[in-house]
């Protein structure tokens, strides 16, 4: 697998990452290298492996449906929510109008 | 098949539809968080660290969100998948201040399964219809955009932010506006069965993501589609396909071609317009959400959701029609939705226990009394009448009097009238008003006596074959009653006397 030049530049798009031309042109074959050596895994006969989905055995974690049962993932805490806001109004956050 | 057929130029061409209906799913706390889901609430008051993206906080799923997904899946006989996975859609939107939602496209919570809607003559539903549904999967809501509160700036409300959706992916089986608009009644019925969610359309709990595309009558392959957004009510469902569907074929009778796009619907005048202009914006870059392990369900917990699930609609329906020996109109419509059944329920429990029959004897009575007379009546008082007094116990009285003899079907109504009205004891309006039909035989037939002996000439045309004139002696029975006399007891005392 390999990338080409807009390719990345799209993707660097995407993730709003301004990427210049001189930058461009290092990072293409920067990411084909990466991928190249990623790509050697392909190598490795998996067909008789387990997906492994975490280092760790555990199993996914569910909470119980109750409100703010612990104050640190729950809500009612406007002030702290809108404290970095760079433009805070009537409890809302303020940004560039957005239209489509 | 539909017969809905969009006339072109050029022909006839039909419309093939697939839905996406995002229903919020019901539960307290947001999908991962414990941030309260309640409508209504202050701007950002219901936010936690995680729905706001906060640095190093990890999402946790509520038990509860899975659970309903779960059983919505089982109320529409689809697969259950016990192993699936979260994965991330990223976009750039000031809605979602993560920058992706958590959502599953890969491995769905719910696999194929399907749903029934039945014919509807009327609205142009000739037979019963199975629409397969492709898969329900769950995922994050984003917040609210409020545009027009300030000249320069958008307002953003993050409480709907990770407040649960489930979103259920019908296959492109409709073929007309109404087909989708009875698709989209009977998912909201069976998920207001379940439990799932509330169906509230007004409150946005649940909106459509409407796929149309077009074909020439008989063409095999389908057309390139468009995708209208949220979409909120049925009307508007149906609206929306009709206009896209003219739309689409006036493109392409003038020669053009369909973009496949996103639209968004404008109520106000029934059309669609293009949304989205740039095509990259739905290259989302889904990837496994590292956050989450996979989600896996155990025997127990699907053994569990499968024994918590009421009956079903269209089992329901089928009872209604078998057990109870109600007509198909009065068993569709009695089953539509939650309120109306449990009305009726409770109506016919309370009537079969005061006549002291089974309830499949009183079962077509009572429909027709909650179908018919008690909605019109209520209609008919507007503001004059309390609902807080149509107690089923009321209506069951009534219904008593009435299946007695003690009343007729009009005494019914002008009784149930004044206990709306007023609240006052169904029996003791019929007393106190004088609204007691008489059944006592002796003083119907002195009556009849009384009628016969003053049109003797009449009596003996009857006899000489006028048969019409029976209905004649039982209106001057009746007036000379004033309208009190029980007909059934008329008519038989009638047919004795005349012989």
């Amino acid at each position: 697998m390999s990338v080409t030049r807009e390719q990345v530049a799209k993707i660097a798009a995407l993730a709003r990452i301004n990427v210049d031309e001189h930058e461009l042109d290092r990072m293409v074959p920067e990411f084909n290298n990466l991928l190249a050596w990623v790509e050697q895994l392909g190598d490795v006969d998996t067909s008789s492996v387990e997906p492994m989905t975490a280092v760790i055995e555990q199993k996914l974690r569910l909470r119980a449906d109750v409100v703010d049962a612990d104050p640190l993932t729950g809500g009612g805490r406007r002030d702290a929510i809108l404290a970095n806001a760079p433009a805070a109004e009537h409890g809302f956050f303020g940004v560039p109008k957005v239209i489509e | 098949m539909s017969n809905y057929r969009i006339h072109g130029a050029t022909g006839d061409w039909e419309v093939v539809i697939g839905l996406e209906v995002h229903a919020q799913v019901t539960s307290k706390a947001k999908l991962f968080s414990g941030a309260s889901t309640e409508f209504g609430a202050e701007p950002n008051a219901q936010v936690s660290l995680v729905d706001a993206a906060m640095p190093g906080m990890l999402p946790v799923p509520n038990a509860e969100c899975v659970r309903q997904a779960v059983r919505t899946g089982m109320a529409i006989e689809a697969e259950i998948n016990k192993w699936s996975r979260f994965d991330r859609k990223n976009y750039f939107y000031a809605d979602l201040p993560q920058g992706y939602q958590i959502s599953q496209l890969y491995h769905p919570i719910v696999g194929e399964g399907k749903l029934l809607i039945e014919a509807d003559e009327k609205a142009g539903i000739p037979h019963d219809k199975i629409i397969g549904i492709e898969r329900i999967h769950i995922e994050q809501d984003a917040g609210k955009l409020m545009h027009d509160q300030h000249p320069t700036m958008s307002y953003v409300d993050l409480n709907r932010v990770g407040v649960a959706l489930m979103e259920i992916v019908s296959r492109p089986d409709m073929t007309s506006p109404a087909e989708a608009g009875a698709y989209v009644r009977k998912l909201r019925a069976i998920l207001r069965y379940v439990g799932s969610c509330d169906g509230n359309m007004e409150e946005g709990s649940m909106r459509a993501d409407v796929n149309v595309s077009v074909r020439k009558v008989g063409d095999p392959e389908l057309g390139t589609r468009t995708e209208t957004k949220n979409v909120n009510s049925v009307r508007f469902v149906m609206a929306a396909i009709e206009h896209e569907a003219r739309r689409q074929v006036d493109v392409l009778e003038d020669g053009g071609t369909i973009v496949q796009e996103t639209r968004l619907f404008d109520p106000g005048t029934g059309t669609t317009r293009s949304m989205r202009s740039k095509e990259d914006a739905h290259d989302y870059r889904y990837f496994p959400d590292p956050d989450l392990l996979p989600l896996e369900l155990d025997d127990q917990f699907l053994a569990d959701c499968r024994a918590s699930l009421p009956e079903l609609p269209d089992a329901k329906r089928k009872r209604y029609i078998e057990e109870l020996g109600l007509s198909e109109y009065n068993a569709r419509e009695l089953t539509a939705d939650v309120e109306v059944f449990a009305r009726f329920e409770t109506l016919l429990a309370a009537t079969a226990r005061g006549i002291g029959k089974p309830e499949n004897e009183v079962a077509t009575q009572v429909a027709n009394w909650s179908l018919s007379v008690a909605p019109g009546v209520m209609k008919a008082l507007g503001d004059e009448a309390n609902p807080a007094h149509a107690t089923a116990e009321a209506q069951a009285a009534i219904l008593d009097m009435q299946a007695k003899g003690e009343i007729s079907g009009g005494q019914a109504k002008e009784i149930y009238e004044i206990v709306l009205k007023t609240g006052r004891d169904p029996a003791e309006v019929a007393d106190t008003e004088g609204l007691k039909q008489q059944s006592d035989s002796g003083a119907i037939e002195a009556a009849v006596d009384a009628v016969l002996a003053a049109n003797a000439d009449k009596v003996e045309q009857y006899r000489g074959g006028k048969e019409a004139l029976f209905g004649f002696f039982v209106g001057q029975t009746m007036k000379a009653m004033q309208g009190k006399a029980n007909p059934g007891v008329v008519n038989s005392v009638l047919k004795a006397k005349l012989g």
